[in-house]
């Protein structure tokens, strides 16, 4: 395993109030938050930042999210947040933080799902899984627009659709639930048949895949199934997160 | 910065005080058993699952799946602890010592390597396998454990963050100096005392 010292010598990994500069709402559950940073560093992406709500009495409570943005992105990061329901950090981003409120926060942390321009890749998104990988692909369309990248990405209905405006000829999208009016694309869940097709010339390279437990669970043993060595493919699962 | 209070944000998911003194900081208390693994879930057969220990020891040590149940075994009540930030709070284990599997091995180091099946590894040091701190589980609160929390076997550290409890455990080898593990070389603490908070290099 390749071990990335730059981000742990420049990494300050220490708590900063940071400044909440926009807020855009991707979805009804899901917004996206741009933080400026008085103490940034590049991120690899893949990384993710630590937030941290304090009460007045001292209360605490924690979480990591997902960076969405590109390191290309100076000073600043942004970190899609889909609302849970009992979530207290996820509930008070939602509904309390506003556009120049201060927020305490730190990163970028954990250099193993990330992506260090290997090529060619594969991504494979279920629901807000896509966060992590839209870093990815938005970096790559910065930096070398031409570089293999292709993502399958798995909502359950439109209204769930994370970035829908930014994706390309290089995402296959499916809804497993209920899909638009009109949609003749992909319906049903990702298969073994979407990702074999998917995988075709690409499993030289690494595949990330991040959703729900269940989602990883399933995507990653039909990578397996496409050609994909075991070492190839980084996971990352939600926990319960809030 | 320890001054800074979030505006407006009160705390909705305070944990009765009874639980709250058993939280590490910046952890919260999860009734479920979420699923981490950094790849693809590895199928390992009980018949094929072999435990070894070996490196810098006395005499090494391998116990097929009959003969490991053939030893004395534990149930092991506590609190388990996730860098991700969840806590399972009151949860318990069964299984195997690692007071016991060492004693005949004889380590002559300081430090242990664990390897799994599918690859992954995790570096203890000594101090925190022996004195009643370690097991090789194969139950959990009662059941046969999971494959993709482990099964058939894994390793329990309760009182280090939970990356630490290798699912899967394959092997042991005895090291006489530290060297990180996978999530230690990918920016995790090489100890990760959930108490003093450390969870990345820079803790």
């Amino acid at each position: 395993m390749e071990r990335l010292t730059a981000v742990e010598q420049r990494a300050p990994g220490a708590w900063q109030v940071a400044t909440v500069a926009s807020i855009r709402l991707e979805t009804p559950r899901v917004k996206t938050f741009r933080i400026a940073l008085g103490m940034w560093v590049a991120h690899l992406p893949g990384q993710h930042y630590e937030v941290r709500l304090t009460a007045d009495d001292g209360y605490r409570a924690q979480r990591s999210y997902s960076i969405a943005s590109s390191p290309l992105l100076e000073g600043e990061v942004e970190l899609t947040v889909e609302r849970l329901e009992d979530g207290e950090v996820s509930m008070y981003m939602h509904d309390v933080l506003g556009v120049g409120d201060e927020i305490e926060v730190r990163g970028p942390f954990a250099t193993y799902f990330v992506w260090r321009g290997e090529e060619p890749v594969l991504l494979l998104g279920g629901g807000s899984g896509v966060v992590p990988l839209m870093s990815m692909l938005r970096h790559r369309r910065l930096t070398a627009p031409q570089l293999p990248m292709r993502m399958l990405y798995s909502v359950r209905s439109p209204e769930d659709l994370i970035y829908g405006a930014e994706l390309g000829e290089e995402t296959t999208l499916t809804y497993s639930r209920s899909a638009p009016p009109g949609w003749t694309g992909h319906i049903g869940r990702i298969d073994e048949a979407m990702i074999v097709r998917a995988a075709a010339g690409f499993t030289s390279g690494p595949a990330f895949v991040c959703g729900s437990n269940g989602f990883v669970e399933s995507a990653s043993r039909h990578l397996l199934t496409a050609g994909f060595p075991p070492a190839s493919v980084r996971t990352e699962r939600f926990g319960p997160s809030g | 910065m320890g001054g800074f209070v979030s505006r407006g944000f009160t705390g909705r998911r305070r944990t009765p005080d009874e639980l709250a003194a058993r939280l590490p900081p910046g952890q919260y208390a999860e009734s479920g058993f979420p699923v981490l693994t950094a790849g693809p879930t590895p199928e390992v057969p009980p018949d094929s699952w072999r435990l070894t220990i070996e490196g810098m020891v006395g005499a090494p040590q391998a116990w097929s799946w009959e003969e490991f149940a053939g030893l004395p075994f534990e149930s092991v009540p506590c609190d388990i602890h996730c860098v991700t930030k969840w806590s399972k709070l009151g949860t318990s284990f069964g299984g195997v010592s690692l007071d016991v599997l060492l004693a005949d091995a004889q380590p002559r180091g300081t430090h242990a390597m664990i390897h799994s099946y599918g690859g992954y590894t995790t570096n203890l040091a000594l101090a925190d396998l022996t004195d009643g701190k370690a097991w090789v589980v194969t139950e959990h609160e009662g059941e046969p454990l999971a494959r993709e929390h482990g099964g058939p076997a894994r390793l329990l550290v309760p009182h280090l963050y939970f990356w630490k409890s290798a699912k899967w455990v394959a092997g042991i080898t005895v090291l006489d100096h530290e060297e990180p593990g996978f999530w230690e070389s990918n920016g995790y603490h090489l100890r990760g005392d959930p108490w003093r908070e450390q969870r990345y290099w820079s803790d």
